[in-house]
């Protein structure tokens, strides 16, 4: 069965459509990566299955149950996280206080007044696994809005980890990165999904990372879905050619084909 | 590891033995016990603004409203009710904090200069409510003929009403365990959570967390605290008026807490003794007094961003 289903889902904000009638399934431990061009409703779209939107029309059902009119915090305890394009974390705090306000929530403890020496030590185990897991361990005590862009992005990869999420939405991971990270950031993903079988949708623009971890790939084109298939599927895809080169060739590069178009 | 916005030991304590001693001392430098006890009581109060402010970042311009009324219930009870000190400042607490939580949920989802705008509404409707209501609040000349009474523990009876430093001391049990109960709840996951929010409210709703139900929370245990501390006004003054709900008062407390140092917990007490030294030593000199506030808050926003305990701290801003 599928863990997400999205149901002809629409978005409009005033005149502009800005996510048509797009339906989508996501089995359980799929790794499913959404592309597509800038402006195609790819952000839209992952706003509408976490609520932080409300889709126009179209509903969003996960793990058979309808939670289109569920509050976008309400999904997130049902097993929804995610991270954003833009990185978003408590600068003014350290790294392991940012992830203990995220291990605690996971807990159940958000309205606990107090908490016992054993349950605190146990929410610092957990998040120091979450740091050694995001490669962060040595900058557990350093504000997190000195460290590096990087690290930053992989610190909100950790946070939305250490929520033991069963669904997990990553927009644009590697977005602003080096040739380095962009490495760190898709070893991290690919151990998610091949060592604990994490569900995992993930908003990507280099292609190098979207074909060598996608096992489907779903396109976005000006907010309607263009194609939906395996990697070699959508490589060879005519459409999906035909919107990426279109936008190339607006940016005036003349390489074809979907990867390296993408990548540019 | 540090954690964020907690105090040195060594501070904390140099705090408390300036707040125990302080009647011992405070005559030494020209003061006087009941100045003490004034600090004490607008830096509960301002404390817990702060709660709300510097620890939720949720700024409210009518908190005088919970304060006046904390202080009406305390003096009302004692009026009409109950010669108990302690039940009056139950009752006044009560008021305050129930009043509170209940319009405050009806805020709760506003942000910024619109939660802001209507706390400063909300202030105004029990202003004028005070204000007008002479048969019981007495109107513009405030609440009298009520006194604070002995306080009965057991076999012992301790005089607060006649001795000032006694009553200092009670004042002072009374702000430790307001504000040991706001330390703890800040060090909780609870509070970890008002942080949260205060630091970046969509990642909080992303984690999980009901942020406007949160809010809510913390804008009604604000109320609770600064009710408290609204009934020990009217405990040290045997008074109440229109002015403990007006918004000029909301401002003072807003000041207090900018001054001393909104994101550090003590901040907002250091502000208080400041405005009400200044107030006390200055306005007797001119009656002008209050424009020597602003430009010590004008140089404190525009120099030390963080406050003056923020600076002592040492911590730089990023």
């Amino acid at each position: 069965m599928s863990l997400l289903e999205v149901r002809e889902a629409s978005k409009s904000f005033g005149s502009l459509a800005a996510v048509r009638r797009v339906s989508l399934r996501v089995a359980a431990g799929e790794l499913r990566a959404v592309i597509g061009p800038n402006g195609a409703g790819k952000t839209t779209f992952f706003n509408l299955i976490t609520g932080a939107l409300r889709p126009s029309a179209g509903a969003i059902l996960f793990d058979g149950r309808d939670v289109t009119a569920v509050p976008a915090w309400r999904r997130v305890v049902l097993g929804m996280a995610r991270t954003f394009q833009i990185t978003e974390i408590f600068p003014e705090l350290t790294l392991a206080e940012n992830l203990r306000v995220a291990v605690e929530a996971a807990a159940g403890l958000r309205l606990r007044p107090w908490i016992s020496r054993a349950a605190a030590a146990a929410v610092g185990r957990q998040v120091e696994d979450m740091l050694a897991l995001a490669g962060l361990a040595a900058k557990a005590g350093r504000r997190v809005g000195e460290l590096s862009h990087g690290d930053q992005r992989a610190a909100e990869i950790a946070m939305a980890l250490a929520l033991r999420p069963r669904l997990l939405l990553l927009d644009e991971p590697t977005a602003g990165m080096g040739e380095q990270e962009t490495y760190d950031v898709a070893q991290l993903v690919r151990r998610l999904h091949r060592d604990r079988n994490l569900t995992i949708v993930l908003i990507e623009h280099d292609m190098r990372v979207v074909f060598h971890l996608a096992d489907r790939i779903a396109v976005l084109d000006q907010g309607a879905l263009i194609a939906d298939g395996t990697p070699e599927e959508i490589a060879a895809d005519k459409t999906v050619q035909a919107a990426y080169l279109g936008q190339v060739a607006e940016g005036g590069a003349a390489e074809a084909g979907a990867a390296e178009a993408g990548a540019a | 590891m540090r954690e964020s916005g907690r105090t040195h030991p060594a501070v904390l304590a140099a705090i408390w033995v300036v707040l125990l001693l302080a009647p011992t001392w405070l005559g030494l430098v020209g003061g006087y016990t009941a100045l003490g006890a004034r600090v004490l009581v607008l830096g509960l109060a301002a404390m817990s603004l702060n709660f709300l402010l510097g620890f939720t970042g949720v700024l409210s311009f009518g908190h005088a409203a919970w304060f006046g009324l904390g202080a009406y219930g305390t003096g009302l009870t004692l009026k009409f009710l109950a010669a108990s000190t302690p039940l009056s400042l139950l009752a006044g607490t009560l008021l305050g904090g129930a009043l509170g939580a209940a319009l405050g949920a009806l805020i709760a989802h506003r942000r910024g200069i619109y939660f802001a705008m209507v706390t400063i509404a909300f202030g105004q409707v029990f202003y004028y409510i005070a204000y007008r209501w002479n048969a019981l609040t007495g109107g513009d000349d405030g609440l009298r003929g009520f006194s604070r009474q002995p306080l009965a523990i057991g076999p012992w009876r301790i005089d607060i009403v006649a001795n000032g430093v006694a009553f200092y001391y009670f004042v002072l049990v009374c702000f430790a365990a307001a504000v040991a109960i706001m330390a703890l709840l800040l060090r909780s996951p609870f509070g970890h959570t008002l942080v949260a929010i205060r630091e970046n409210e969509r990642r909080a709703r992303f984690l999980g967390i009901p942020v406007e139900f949160h809010i809510w929370l913390a804008f009604a245990l604000s109320c609770v605290f600064i009710s408290f501390a609204g009934g020990l006004y009217a405990l040290l003054n045997n008074f109440a008026d229109p002015n403990n709900l007006h918004y000029s008062l909301s401002g003072d407390l807003v000041i207090m807490a900018v001054l001393g140092g909104m994101r550090s917990f003590w901040g907002p007490l250091l502000g208080a003794a400041l405005f009400v030294v200044l107030q006390d030593y200055v306005s007797s000199l001119t009656t002008n007094w209050m424009s020597f506030v602003g430009l010590l808050f004008v140089l404190v926003v525009l120099f030390f961003p963080r406050g003056l305990l923020g600076v002592l701290r040492g911590k730089s801003p990023a």
